[in-house]
């Protein structure tokens, strides 16, 4: 008896985990519309701001590290720009990867240009 | 044996390397001081900080208090902190006064309107501290200027705990603490609070990277001060700060703070000038890690 609820709670804490990890599907926000989508300045400004937030985790060439996924993905140059920046607002704590919330809505934007280039 | 301690200098030379070398982001605390908000170091990040304190209290000594800061990411909901405290006095000379250990939790998992953080607090100085990072009880201008010889036989071993709450609201950052803190030996728990409202002075990014670019800079004011003990609760013979403050960030990472402090009571010291200078190192633990394995990532 005490197996069969160690193994459940083991099934139930994987799938928790692989809903962390499969985030950009899940993740809310498709219908919102970058308001500086194609603007090459903003995508420009976008960049900066990566090399000082995200790189550090992601690579200065978005190539991943570890257990850090690459964002020179077709996943994510396609992915809709509300669910990047529900996912750059919200972070997915358990899996570590932190809240962006303190950088104003104009600068999350830019990053989103960015990586959608 | 000098096999061992070759290769423990070989690791402490590295690590050192890592903290001159290692890679740099952004310090992004805001201007506060005293105030918390509930931005959580990133995980893996060291960040350094020295918050100085100083002022000429009447019937004292001018002098100078420092908390030298070092703030670590261990998860994404996980930050922990260490302050080493020390003080200079005029006439009185200059002394250690203790150690702080803190501990940030994010409470919630997704961004909401309003975002609680607990942070509980064990801090081991004497009654000489001065740096002030919180204000509590019935906290005053008497404790700036208490003799240094006399004031350091006063141990004050302490648990704190705050309650954090913050929130992002179009470029605004707004924060308010509310802390309880208990002297492990004696005295009854001490009540205080601290709020802020801060913003940058652009939202948005300039493509060029320049030093003086407007979003480099934060505005903001907080007010923090003491709310009387357990035996009695109140504004009666609390000091209270208003306190605006600036922080500059450059584009190599560091930034600067600084904060006029103006007592609105007569138990507060008349105008304490806090700055302070903060360095963070990105994905510190990650190079120390590789170092310590002999490069490997």
């Amino acid at each position: 008896m005490r197996t069969r609820a160690i193994v459940l709670a083991g099934c139930l804490l994987a799938v928790a985990w692989a809903g962390e990890l499969d985030l950009l599907s899940r993740a809310p926000g498709a219908a919102m519309r970058n308001p500086l989508e194609n603007d090459a300045p903003a995508a420009r400004a976008g960049a900066r701001l990566y090399a000082h937030a995200c790189a550090p985790c992601h690579g200065l060439h978005r190539e991943g590290h570890g257990r850090v996924p690459p964002l020179d993905r077709a996943a994510i140059r396609q992915a809709p720009p509300g669910t990047l920046f529900w996912i750059l607002r919200n972070g997915s704590l358990r899996s570590g990867m932190p809240s962006f919330a303190s950088l104003p809505e104009p600068e999350r934007w830019q990053i989103i240009a960015f990586l959608r280039e | 044996m000098r096999l061992y301690y070759m290769q423990l200098m070989c690791r402490l030379t590295a690590m050192a390397a890592v903290w001159l070398f290692g890679a740099r982001c952004r310090a992004g605390e805001g201007p506060f001081f005293v105030t918390y908000t509930h931005q959580m170091e990133e995980p893996g990040n060291l960040e350094f900080s020295a918050k100085s304190a100083t002022g000429n209290p009447d019937r004292g000594h001018p002098f100078v208090a420092t908390a030298a800061e070092f703030e670590y990411g261990m998860t994404a909901w996980w930050t922990a902190e260490w302050y080493l405290d020390g003080q200079a006095t005029g006439s009185e000379g200059a002394l250690f006064t203790g150690f702080r250990w803190e501990n940030r939790f994010r409470l919630l998992w997704r961004e909401h309107w309003i975002n609680p953080v607990l942070y509980l607090e064990f801090e081991d100085i004497d009654a000489a501290d001065k740096t002030a990072l919180e204000v509590v009880g019935h906290d005053g201008v008497q404790d700036l200027t208490a003799p240094n010889q006399v004031a350091r036989r006063e141990k004050q071993r302490e648990m704190e705990a705050k309650l954090i709450l913050g929130s992002y609201y179009r470029g605004w950052t707004i924060a308010e603490n509310f802390i309880a803190e208990k002297n492990l030996a004696h005295a009854p728990y001490e009540f205080g609070y601290a709020a802020g409202i801060s913003r940058p002075l652009a939202l948005a990014a300039r493509p060029e990277t320049c030093n003086f670019c407007r979003e480099n800079f934060q505005v903001g004011v907080e007010v923090y001060g003491g709310l009387g003990t357990w035996a009695g609760f109140g504004l009666r013979d609390t000091s209270h700060y208003v306190a605006p403050t600036v922080s500059w960030t450059l584009l190599n990472g560091t930034a600067f703070q600084v904060s006029p402090s103006f007592g609105a009571t007569a138990s507060s010291a008349r105008f304490l000038l806090r700055f302070g200078v903060s360095y963070e190192l990105a994905q510190f633990g990650r190079s120390v890690g590789a170092w310590l394995r002999g490069g490997r990532q």
